[in-house]
């Protein structure tokens, strides 16, 4: 499907979503958290969708807020779209899981919850990935410091 | 204090042992915690984080031709490939005309470092399962290939030969009549592989049927390169997402439906093939021209977001890149093949056994800088 008709298409679904092409090379989907696993549920299951490959997760920090961005392909009609979720809550963010609908998600959720510090909800092992568990701190935040080992920027 | 835990979260007759960090089959610094019971594996957790240098952090204080030079340190493997992979995102968010020599040098080199990645893989995927010839001879073939390299990009592993805008200088004059005297020796060698080790009666009775994926798991957990394609999944970025001089070229995607280790093997002995050709046919039209096109000393990518994908020998690398205009990346973030091939591992080796395991890991290729980071 064309970017056009995927935004007509799932902008039926819930009303809250914000899409944008400017500055990227694919359709941008910006969902409230609440609607997070209703939305990616959905993007995988719908015969025109099937967005069943979650080939990139990353956390991000945007300074005020705490995110993730999801790249999602459909290995059958072959369209890509990007979704992004945003919390500005930075002392305990939380997003929904979405595990459940790719296995993948779980290690790539782990990676960011090791570095962002970004909870996800019904995780089924969310802890340390790379880092010790009695690290303190997320080292990939804007506003992380570290005396001793800090990359300085 | 682990086994602790252990007692009061495990049953009565099972019980957990390392492998690794420094086991031989795990090819660098990862350690598996598997939870058995007599040989069966019940559980395997992969413990990451040995070698991890936080190479996305660093890449948000470089410069853009400075992060080339950290992906070499990622898939050690596959350099030339993470190099070019960077360089295309650069170029494509500075809307850069990229001379056609260039491209089909890119693709020969790349391509290159897939037999010799290969190669490496089953030298030493050969001594995992017992059959110690086979780190020789494929040790012997990638040699050829490393004196190429060396030749014409200056260095062995860490090649740094592509940057934002081109090549750092033109190929050796050598170049192509090494190219086409690998070429020529590699097709007599690979029938040796096949007669040593392909159909060696041994060797497939510890293969065919171990570590099975399906097609449908394959997509969900992520897989990408030789992994997804033994088990049905056309997921080759050359063919879907086609990149610098691979679309002037014809090639088979090297497919298989069974999903077990042997299918994985023979996929990768496949790919070695279509590589060969893939260079016949470019070795003899490379273009004349300019090696590169002059970029400014200080790249500063516009406002907003890239993603670029390449085809390495273990799969689908990605370089997102979200840039706010300045000259540093404000974020970058690798999704490396290792990292998401790895997190079946439990999925397909639970309810094998422990040796099943070593062939299974074998072939999943797992090189474990590019899953720490």
């Amino acid at each position: 499907m064309t970017n056009e008709a995927l935004q007509q298409l799932i902008a039926t679904w819930i009303p809250e979503l914000e899409f944008t092409e400017a500055e990227s090379q694919f359709l941008n989907i910006e969902v409230p958290a609440q609607h997070l696993h209703a939305l990616m549920s959905q993007l995988k299951s719908n015969p025109e969708t099937q967005f069943d490959y979650l080939f990139c997760l990353s956390g991000v920090d945007w300074g005020e807020k705490l995110g993730v961005v999801y790249h999602l392909e459909s290995t059958t009609h072959r369209h890509i779209v990007v979704v992004k979720v945003a919390t500005e809550n930075r002392e305990e963010p939380v997003f929904d899981s979405v595990y459940d609908i790719w296995a993948t998600a779980e290690f790539h959720e782990r990676e960011v919850f090791d570095f962002f510090g970004i909870r996800f909800n019904n995780h089924p092992n969310l802890k340390r990935l790379f880092l010790t568990e009695d690290w303190i701190g997320y080292p990939l935040r804007k506003d992380y410091e570290d005396e001793t080992n800090m990359i300085l920027l | 204090m682990e086994t602790e835990v252990v007692h009061t979260n495990f049953k009565s007759e099972e019980y957990f042992i390392n492998m690794g960090p420094q086991h031989p089959a795990t090819h660098g610094v990862l350690r598996l915690l598997l939870t058995i019971d007599g040989e069966i594996i019940k559980k395997v957790e992969p413990d990451l984080g040995y070698i991890h240098r936080s190479i996305e952090k660093m890449c948000e204080r470089d410069s853009y031709q400075q992060i080339v030079h950290l992906t070499d340190r990622m898939d050690y493997l596959s350099a030339n490939i993470n190099n070019e992979a960077v360089c295309l995102a650069v170029e494509n968010a500075l809307q850069l005309e990229i001379p056609d020599r260039v491209q089909v040098i890119r693709t020969i080199i790349g391509e290159l470092t897939r037999i010799a990645s290969h190669c490496l893989w089953w030298g030493v995927m050969g001594m995992d399962v017992g059959a110690l010839t086979t780190y020789f001879y494929g040790f012997r073939d990638r040699e050829m290939i490393n004196d190429i390299m060396e030749e014409t990009c200056g260095a062995r592993l860490t090649m740094n030969y592509n940057v934002p805008g081109g090549l750092m200088h033109d190929i050796h004059p050598n170049f192509v009549k090494r190219v086409k005297d690998f070429v020529a020796h590699f097709k007599t060698k690979l029938p040796e592989y096949d007669r040593l080790l392909t159909e060696n009666i041994i060797f497939k009775k510890r293969m065919i049927g171990v570590g099975i994926l399906s097609k449908e798991d394959a997509i969900s957990f992520g897989a990408s390169g030789p992994v997804g394609r033994a088990s049905g999944y056309s997921c080759d970025v050359r063919i879907h997402h086609p990149y610098s001089a691979i679309d002037k070229v014809t090639f088979n995607e090297a497919l298989r439906t069974e999903g077990d280790t042997y299918a994985r093997y023979l996929v990768r002995i496949q790919e070695m093939w279509e590589s060969l050709s893939i260079i016949e046919q470019l070795i003899d039209v490379i273009p004349e021209g300019e090696h590169r096109v002059v970029t400014n000393a200080v790249i500063k990518l516009p406002k907003g977001e890239y993603y670029q994908k390449v085809e390495t020998a273990r799969g689908e690398l990605g370089v997102y890149i979200i840039s706010t205009g300045t000259k540093n990346p404000y974020r970058l973030k690798f999704r490396s093949p290792g990292f998401s091939n790895l997190s079946l591992l439990n999925h397909i080796a639970v309810g094998g056994k422990i040796g099943d395991l070593v062939a299974t890991m074998a072939t999943l290729d797992l090189v474990i800088p590019d899953i720490d980071r």
